[in-house]
């Protein structure tokens, strides 16, 4: 007899039927209605009404009865929680019976029982079984902790559940001992700071001890927790690696991933030049590719991580590229994801095959598939020049398919080969045009569209399929008007006698009849090149292009070091850090790589003292809620306890100040008052506060300082009030105010260091980080004095820019180290770019028109500047306090059009346009620049000198 | 760390049965999954992993059933369908089938091992045999249980129990090998490997200690003998009995091994192996009117060996009706729910060749749907013979009792993942 027949009672009055069974004496019926309850609680019927009934059922010495009434309590206990406490005594009594069973199944039960009012008697019995005799018993009271810890974890803390959790660690049963890892991974990742896991060399022995002889998940659970800790040196990251190794060749595939994970990650403490590093690199290609004949689950998984493997440390699986070929019945997330790694592993050597292969690909009939494989062979044509050739024919041959959407794709990739490799494949120009009505995909049209109007001189009828493309022209997508607007522009330049007809419909269908702003705009803009100067235009439209770069989708490589961090897990599947997906992941610690030292091969950001700086990257958010506890932690810098509170800022300042103490020792764990470069928090007044910069606090203020990015930059007197960059309470008393200036023609940083400690302050000195602009002291620091307590001294520092270069986010960061006889303090602080304009900035008018055409279009951004009330004459003024030149001004429809230059120390020329039309206050400027990336910083430039 | 809660759904999405183990997750929004899962399949975008929110469903599908687990952190993604497919192992090892009725039919013991299975989201024991010992089908009573304390659930040889009896003692050993071939339809070999394993079918009494012996080329390298042919295993992987870190300091293979039938390891060789079934086929499509096929089946192999149930698949068109055929040898059989001609060779020597033709009419209003390219696939067994050339030197047995125990081996090579493309 099956137990369906429970599931089978369906009358009405049925629970009141049960009730009856239930108070049975005969415990054969008594358990058959359990039974039927849990039955009918499992296909969802409420049997919340028989709990009492059931509870009373609990007192028995049937293993099979109890389970199941555990079971009833653990759905309904949340919903009795009055009624749940009567199980209590059953519970407690249960946790002493002589069979380790049944003490196990009394804990564990317990703890799935989430009633706060239960946990408090919890407490006693999982004590004692937590030093139970038996491991069974030992291994789930382990796991419990975790539970209690996650109803109430002040609980835990304070009857020394945890401590007991620690010395489970040093069980003699390896299961044990997998369990009270596993229980303390789960409460520490909810608790990033508690630091429970303080893993050093003899725990690490422990877990790799225990590691040989547990089971498969414990294995897990220990590799899982390994690669979380740093190794101290090269040695003990060999020693480390060398005992993991053999887990590559367990049957699990979770645990040879896990065993990759904390493989991949110690690797990087390894010197290159080290015989071990070169024999672990072989040892890892086998087992990911055993990984490929798990379930196809599993291989997805094992894929997406392949995927970042590769990215890392493409020279472990450069000779497998067979095993990533597309089986027939592969499912189709695994198909497209070998793909992926076909491509990424591609090369000289191998991509007569892998052509052979996509081509086949590309006759599959899945969609997604078939566009993949066709998008795939035109990125080995940009990849491997030696094959570009090879692929523009097969590319060719799938166009003779006719099918459409291959047609379409080969299309878009085409374009790219063009761009790739210019004046090399136009012959097939005349196949593609064959396809022109077959095109119905935005970006097939659109790259069709670039083609014609790049080769319009090699095609005759150019004219006539781009005036076939125009009839429906507010049809088309955004995209595709944009093509053809600069197509047929293109057109003209080249044919401008046939085609002037053409030229102006497309540019009054763009400006007239469009209400697409960017469309209008460059619309607006070839209409003013081409009716003022046709050869300027010719050289702006028709200007060489750009080189396109030959991988894509590249992950950065920030993200990828965290990601192989977390390979195996979720986040190595989504490709996304754990913070964009996890619930309120709060303060949870981006994991990282620590390099090996001196290997040369990561970058180090650090001013050469701050060890360990870069485990705080300013980008991390810690919420409110972490702060709380954090607070405590500042009475570790002495100083700022004795030491009169700030005095100028006020009230608000104070408060921020105490978030930027507490983000700090958040960020920096234990390194207390004397912590890292994530100091950007650390001068948190609101005018030095960048908009880029999540504020730690909610709303309000985050707006406020999204204001301040803006507004608050000096300009026209070239220098602005002084603003915090140093707390008193971070710098154990030295506070330091300050701002830049430019006099004369030089950098100046203006401080104010004010001595709000107890003691003298001597021997300053002051050093700066590698930054964008090579920012460097000209000289020392001049402080000749010592500083009393409560004193101040105002320092100007000249700075020169020959220092070393790296860039910074945002650009125009600069990381601050200052020294005194008391300690090291970092800080960091951002500069208005326009102190790094020269005086000589002003560009010729031919030089100006020649760099503006010469400088490709895609360089150019847009900006608006809101609620500017000066007429165009002032605002060139005031431009040019900060050493931005006007150049020319032209009038168009009453529209002032300002040509401006500016020249950045390092040389870097910046050429902006500037549109004032009388009575909008709302001003646009163009900025065009071979390194486009400091717009953005020349934007705030403008908007703060002509707001100020 | 791995799943909130786990789920056995019908095809329909209904829940047959769950079970909460952590509580962070509503055990509602697994509603979601069913309307996810055809919303992705619709869009051709099928994926093992779905999110709804905050809310991850991992997912397997085992004959009517969805196994699925949720969570709301960075859970161990490769753990969790692990787990699942362990569960499916369990409970078929329970149940015979998994399935939609023998769920419901053993729903109180499959409650029980969920509970035992797995604990706030931790895998825990998971060897079906061990679990046998203490969650019984038929209901544990308690003074049963009181002299089953489960010390194999916590011992270190967590797979194996103590105090097992056999009159004789033997252990069998099946050393299997699977042929992986891709090969392109203008003939060239695009890949192909071998996937061995040794299973045990273990009947011996008590704890013995097991040492296995290969011509691995490694471990001759290591003792410094170089007589006979070796073999390069590529990688290796064991069952949790086998010691790993002996095996990777000095490749022995020591281990206690579980009772009964279990795969104690499998390998991947890399080499370049010659197709043992080598395929020609021509196959003709008359658009509208007929489809014929030729198939030359060759044996590249010892002519002392022989492959048995070979199974020759070749893909048809979809609307091909009016099947012909002709063989030299076997017989073939249409089988259309799965576009596909089936010929079958009972008894196949190496270096014969044999053919089959078959014709098919085509309807003259041609089939708009697009239709894939199928391979041919083939099916075969030869039992005797390894392709790799890899043979158990010795099985060394010894168990503290000293009882003399006999170890019998057998090869059989036969076709894995076996695909040679068509031109159609």
């Amino acid at each position: 007899m099956t137990d369906s027949k429970y599931f089978t009672t369906t009358k009405k009055g049925e629970i009141f039927e049960l009730k009856a069974e239930l108070n049975s004496d005969k415990k054969e019926k008594k358990k058959e209605a359990v039974k039927k309850v849990i039955a009918s609680m499992t296909v969802g019927k409420d049997v919340s009404a028989l709990f009492p009934d059931v509870v009373n059922c609990m007192q028995t010495d049937n293993l099979e009865l109890k389970k199941l009434v555990y079971l009833y309590l653990m759905n309904y206990a949340k919903s009795q929680p009055d009624m749940a406490i009567m199980a209590v005594n059953t519970f407690v009594k249960d946790c002493e019976d002589p069979n380790p069973l049944i003490r196990a199944l009394a804990v564990r039960t317990m703890g799935c029982i989430r009633v706060d009012k239960i946990t408090e008697y919890l407490c006693e019995p999982l004590r004692k079984c937590l030093k139970d005799e038996d491991p069974y018993v030992r291994k789930t009271a382990a796991v419990c902790v975790a539970k209690l810890h996650d109803i109430n974890a002040q609980l835990v803390e304070d009857q020394g559940f945890l401590d007991t959790l620690k010395d489970l660690i040093s069980d003699s049963n390896p299961m044990v001992v997998a369990n009270a890892v596993a229980a303390l991974s789960e409460i520490a990742e909810s608790h990033p700071n508690s630091n429970l896991l303080d893993l050093n060399p003899q725990t690490i022995n422990k877990l790799l001890t225990a590691l040989n002889e547990c089971t498969e998940w414990g294995q897990i659970f220990i590799l899982d927790c390994l690669a979380n800790y740093t190794p101290r040196d090269d040695r003990e990251s060999q020693s480390i690696c060398e005992r993991v190794t053999p887990r590559l060749s367990h049957a699990n595939s979770a645990v040879v991933l896990s065993a990759v994970k904390v493989l991949m990650k110690f690797m990087e403490m390894l010197p290159k030049d080290l015989d071990y590093y070169g024999t672990l690199l072989k040892k890892l290609a086998p087992p990911l590719v055993t990984l490929l004949s798990a379930e196809p689950e599993l291989q997805y998984v094992a894929l997406r991580n392949i995927n970042l493997i590769v990215q890392r440390r493409p020279e472990i699986l450069k000779h497998e590229m067979k095993v990533f070929f597309v089986k027939y019945n592969d499912p189709i997330y695994v198909k497209l994801e070998k793909l992926d790694i076909m491509i990424r592993l591609a090369s000289q050597a191998n991509i007569a095959q892998v052509l052979a292969e996509l081509k086949e690909y590309a006759t599959e009939v899945d969609v997604d598939f078939v566009r993949k494989a066709v998008r795939a062979i035109g990125r080995c044509a940009i990849k491997v020049e030696q094959s570009a050739e090879r692929c523009v024919s097969t590319l060719l041959d799938l166009i003779q398919t006719k099918v459409n959407y291959v047609v379409q794709e080969a299309i878009v990739v085409i374009k790219d080969i063009f761009r790739k490799y210019p004046n090399k494949y136009e012959s097939v120009i005349a196949t593609l045009c064959e396809n022109l009505d077959s095109l119905d995909e935005p970006e097939a049209r659109a790259a069709m569209i670039w083609i014609v109007g790049e080769y319009a001189e090699r095609i005759d009828n150019a004219d006539e399929l781009l005036e076939s493309f125009l009839e429906g022209f507010h049809d088309e997508s955004t995209q595709v008007q944009l093509q053809l607007l600069t197509a047929i522009v293109k057109l003209f330049l080249k044919k401008p006698t046939e085609t002037q007809e053409l030229v102006q419909q497309v540019l009054s269908l763009a400006t007239q009849d469009s209400d697409n702003p960017d469309l209008r705009d460059r619309g607006y803009i070839y209409w003013r090149l081409l009716s003022t100067d046709p050869v300027a235009a010719k050289e702006v439209v028709l200007a060489e292009k750009p080189l396109i770069s030959e991988e894509t989708d590249l992950i950065e490589p920030t993200l990828l070091e965290e990601l192989i961090c977390h390979i195996g897990t979720l986040a190595s599947v989504y490709h996304k850090p754990p913070s964009a997906f996890v619930e309120g992941s709060r303060g949870v610690q981006h994991k990282r790589i620590t390099g090996s030292v001196g290997s040369g091969e990561s970058e180090s950001p650090d001013t050469g003292s701050a060890a360990g700086a870069s485990e705080a990257p300013p980008a991390v958010i810690p919420s409110q809620g972490d702060l709380l506890g954090d607070l405590l932690n500042l009475d570790l810098t002495p100083p700022a306890t004795t030491g009169p509170p700030p005095p100028t800022s006020g009230m608000q300042m104070g408060a921020m100040d105490l978030l930027g103490g507490g983000l700090d020792s958040l960020l920096g764990g234990d390194l207390g008052g004397s912590s890292a470069m994530g100091a950007g928090f650390g001068a948190p007044t609101p005018a030095a506060m960048p908009a880029s910069f999540n504020a730690p606090v909610s709303g309000g203020l985050d707006d406020l300082f999204d204001l301040g990015g803006g507004v608050g930059i000096p300009t026209g007197v070239n220098s602005a009030p002084k603003t915090v960059w140093l707390p008193a309470m971070k710098a154990k008393g030295l506070e330091i105010t300050g701002t830049f200036a430019r006099r004369a023609g030089i950098i100046q940083m203006e401080m104010t260091l004010n001595n709000k400690a107890m003691s003298i302050m001597t021997d300053f000195a002051i050093q700066f980080n590698r930054n964008s602009f090579g920012l460097a002291p000209a000289g020392p620091l001049q402080i000749l004095t010592p500083l009393g307590p409560n004193q101040s001294i105002e320092v100007a520092l000249p700075l020169s820019t020959v220092g070393p270069v790296m860039k910074m986010e945002p650009l125009n960061n600069l990381q601050v180290a200052v020294k005194n006889n008391i300690d090291v303090f970092y800080f960091s602080c951002q500069y208005p770019i326009n102190m790094l304009f020269v005086e000589d900035g002003k560009m010729e008018r031919q030089v100006f028109l020649a760099t503006w055409k010469d400088i490709p279009n895609d360089n150019e951004s847009q900006f608006q500047i809101k609620d500017c009330h000066l007429n165009s004459d002032a605002a060139s003024n005031k431009l040019q306090g900060s050493n931005i030149f006007t150049i020319a001004k032209r009038t168009v429809e009453g529209q002032d059009m300002l040509y401006q230059s500016m020249k950045l120390s390092n040389g870097i020329w910046v050429l902006a346009e500037l549109r004032v039309q009388a009575g909008n206050p709302n001003y646009t400027v163009s900025l065009k620049c071979r390194a486009p990336e400091v717009s953005q910083c020349v934007f705030q430039t403008y908007e703060a000198a002509l707001k100020n | 760390m791995s799943a909130s809660a786990i789920f056995i759904l019908d095809l329909k999405g209904k829940v047959l049965i769950c079970r909460n183990y952590k509580g962070d997750v509503d055990m509602a929004e697994v509603d979601h999954f069913m309307p996810l899962l055809m919303q992705t399949e619709e869009d051709g975008l099928i994926c093992p992993v779905m999110s709804h929110g905050k809310v991850h469903f991992m997912w397997i599908k085992h004959s009517n059933l969805y196994l699925v687990a949720t969570t709301n952190k960075n859970s161990n993604a490769s753990l969790v369908y692990s787990f699942l497919y362990k569960l499916v192992e369990v409970f078929t090892e329970y149940f015979k089938e998994l399935e939609e009725e023998s769920i419901q039919d053993n729903f109180v013991v499959v409650y029980e091992l969920l509970d035992e299975l797995m604990d706030f989201g931790f895998p825990q024991t998971t060897d079906s045999k061990i679990l046998q010992e203490y969650i019984t089908q038929e209901g544990t009573k308690l003074e049963v249980a009181k002299t089953k304390v489960p010390t194999t659930v916590t011992n270190a040889v967590s797979w194996r129990s103590e105090g097992i009896r056999y009159k004789k003692n033997e252990v069998f050993i099946d050393v299997i090998e699977s042929i992986n071939v891709l090969v392109n339809a203008n003939g060239s070999v695009m890949s192909s490997d071998i996937v061995g394993c040794i299973k045990l079918k273990t009947m011996l009494s008590g704890m013995p200690e097991l040492r296995l012996g290969l011509n691995d080329r490694v471990l001759f390298a290591l003792t410094g003998r170089d007589k006979g042919k070796t073999v390069v295993m590529e990688d290796v992987k064991f069952h949790q009995c086998v010691r790993l870190s002996r095996f990777d300091s000095d490749r022995t293979i020591s281990f206690i091994p579980p009772d009964g039938e279990s795969e104690l390891m499998s390998y991947r060789i890399n080499t370049h192996v010659k197709p043992l079934i080598w395929i020609e086929s021509v196959i003709e499509k008359f658009s509208h009117s007929r489809v014929e096929i030729m198939v030359k089946a060759k044996g590249q192999f010892k002519k002392q060996s022989v492959a048995n149930n070979v199974e020759v698949r070749v893909p048809v068109p979809s609307d091909a009706d009016s099947p012909k055929f002709k063989t030299s040898t076997g017989s073939a059989k249409y089988v259309p729910e799965k576009n596909m001609v089936v010929w079958t060779i009972k008894s196949f020597p190496g270096g014969k060749e044999f053919l089959m033709r078959a014709h098919f009419g085509l309807p003259s209003v041609e089939n708009e749907e697009l239709e894939g390219k199928p391979p041919i696939t083939v099916k075969f067994e030869i039992p005797y013979f390894t392709v790799s050339g890899i043979q158990v030197r010795y099985m060394k047995i010894i168990e503290k009792s000293g009882y003399q125990a006999l170890p019998w081996v057998r090869y059989i090579t036969q076709s894995g993942d076996y695909q040679l493309r068509t031109n159609i």
